[in-house]
């Protein structure tokens, strides 16, 4: 096993929400090779959901955990997952996502993202990949991933909410999630490199 | 003095506190705004009390909803 595989094997990821970034996310990250992976979202597969979710026709109305927990063991059966099918609050976060090394923001609406973002800065060690403005067409390159702080990795455009005629597509929901996961990748590396240069002192 | 705020060097008056330069920076929603300073995040009842000083890089969070569940 070469080290970089070896670092992710043991490492342990929290998605929270399994829409359009988290399962594209956790998907990212089952084929990586994670360790372990604890998901969390309180939802449903919805129809509306399939333009941009990684679910199927036939998970329609099945809790979005289990969908997604089914379609990751189909990817890699060799990864621990802890699905747990609740709405997320600044009570239970700690708890869900208690050991975790990183944890990803993959909600939707705005005072979610900012509860998560402040539970996991304010009372958890973790660092945050967190993302704001993913909504609409074109424009790939003006999302962007920011390192604002030791901490907290921001992806976006910044700017592009989704509302009526900005609506979220596939390719721009994937471009975010999956400069979200390589961020969740340099973060674990990063780990890595400074598990190793500790054991060498 | 001058401030970095989301990256970007800005001009503002001295001897501000972090509510102050909300208002100063003509940040709309305030409450739904985030505010790291030097890369940490701050409590919101601390703002009043947190004075700015020169260099300081403060980032002000907005968070634009998609990316989850809902349609």
């Amino acid at each position: 096993m070469t080290p970089v595989f070896f670092e992710l094997k043991n490492s342990v990821v929290g998605v929270a929400g399994l829409g359009g970034l988290g399962s594209n996310v956790a998907i990212a990250l089952a084929r990586l090779g994670l360790g372990r992976l604890i998901v969390a979202d309180f939802d449903v597969v919805d129809t509306s959901n399939l333009n941009r979710q990684q679910y199927y026709v036939d998970q329609v109305g099945m809790p979005k955990v289990e969908a997604l927990v089914a379609n990751l063991r189909r990817i890699n059966p060799n990864i621990e997952i802890a699905g747990h099918q609740v709405r997320l609050t600044p009570e239970n976060v700690p708890e869900i996502f208690a050991g975790a090394d990183v944890i990803a923001e993959c909600f939707d609406r705005s005072e979610q993202k900012q509860m998560l973002v402040e539970t996991v800065l304010l009372r958890m060690s973790a660092p945050i990949v967190s993302v704001s403005g993913l909504a609409g067409y074109g424009r790939s390159n003006d999302i962007v991933t920011r390192r604002l702080s030791s901490r907290h990795v921001l992806v976006g455009d910044g700017v592009t909410a989704a509302r009526p005629g900005v609506p979220l597509t596939a390719p721009r929901v994937g471009v975010a999630a999956h400069h979200q996961a390589n961020a969740i990748l340099e973060i674990m590396l990063d780990n890595g490199r400074k598990r190793v240069n500790r054991s060498w002192q | 003095m001058k401030l970095i705020i989301n990256g970007e060097e800005v001009s503002i008056k001295d001897g501000l506190n972090v509510n102050q330069l909300l208002v100063e920076h003509n940040v709309k929603m305030p409450e739904m705004v985030s505010v790291e300073l030097n890369g940490q995040i701050l409590r919101r009842h601390v703002y009043e009390t947190t004075q700015l000083n020169e260099g300081d890089k403060v980032e002000f969070l907005y968070f634009m909803g998609g990316g989850g569940g809902a349609e």
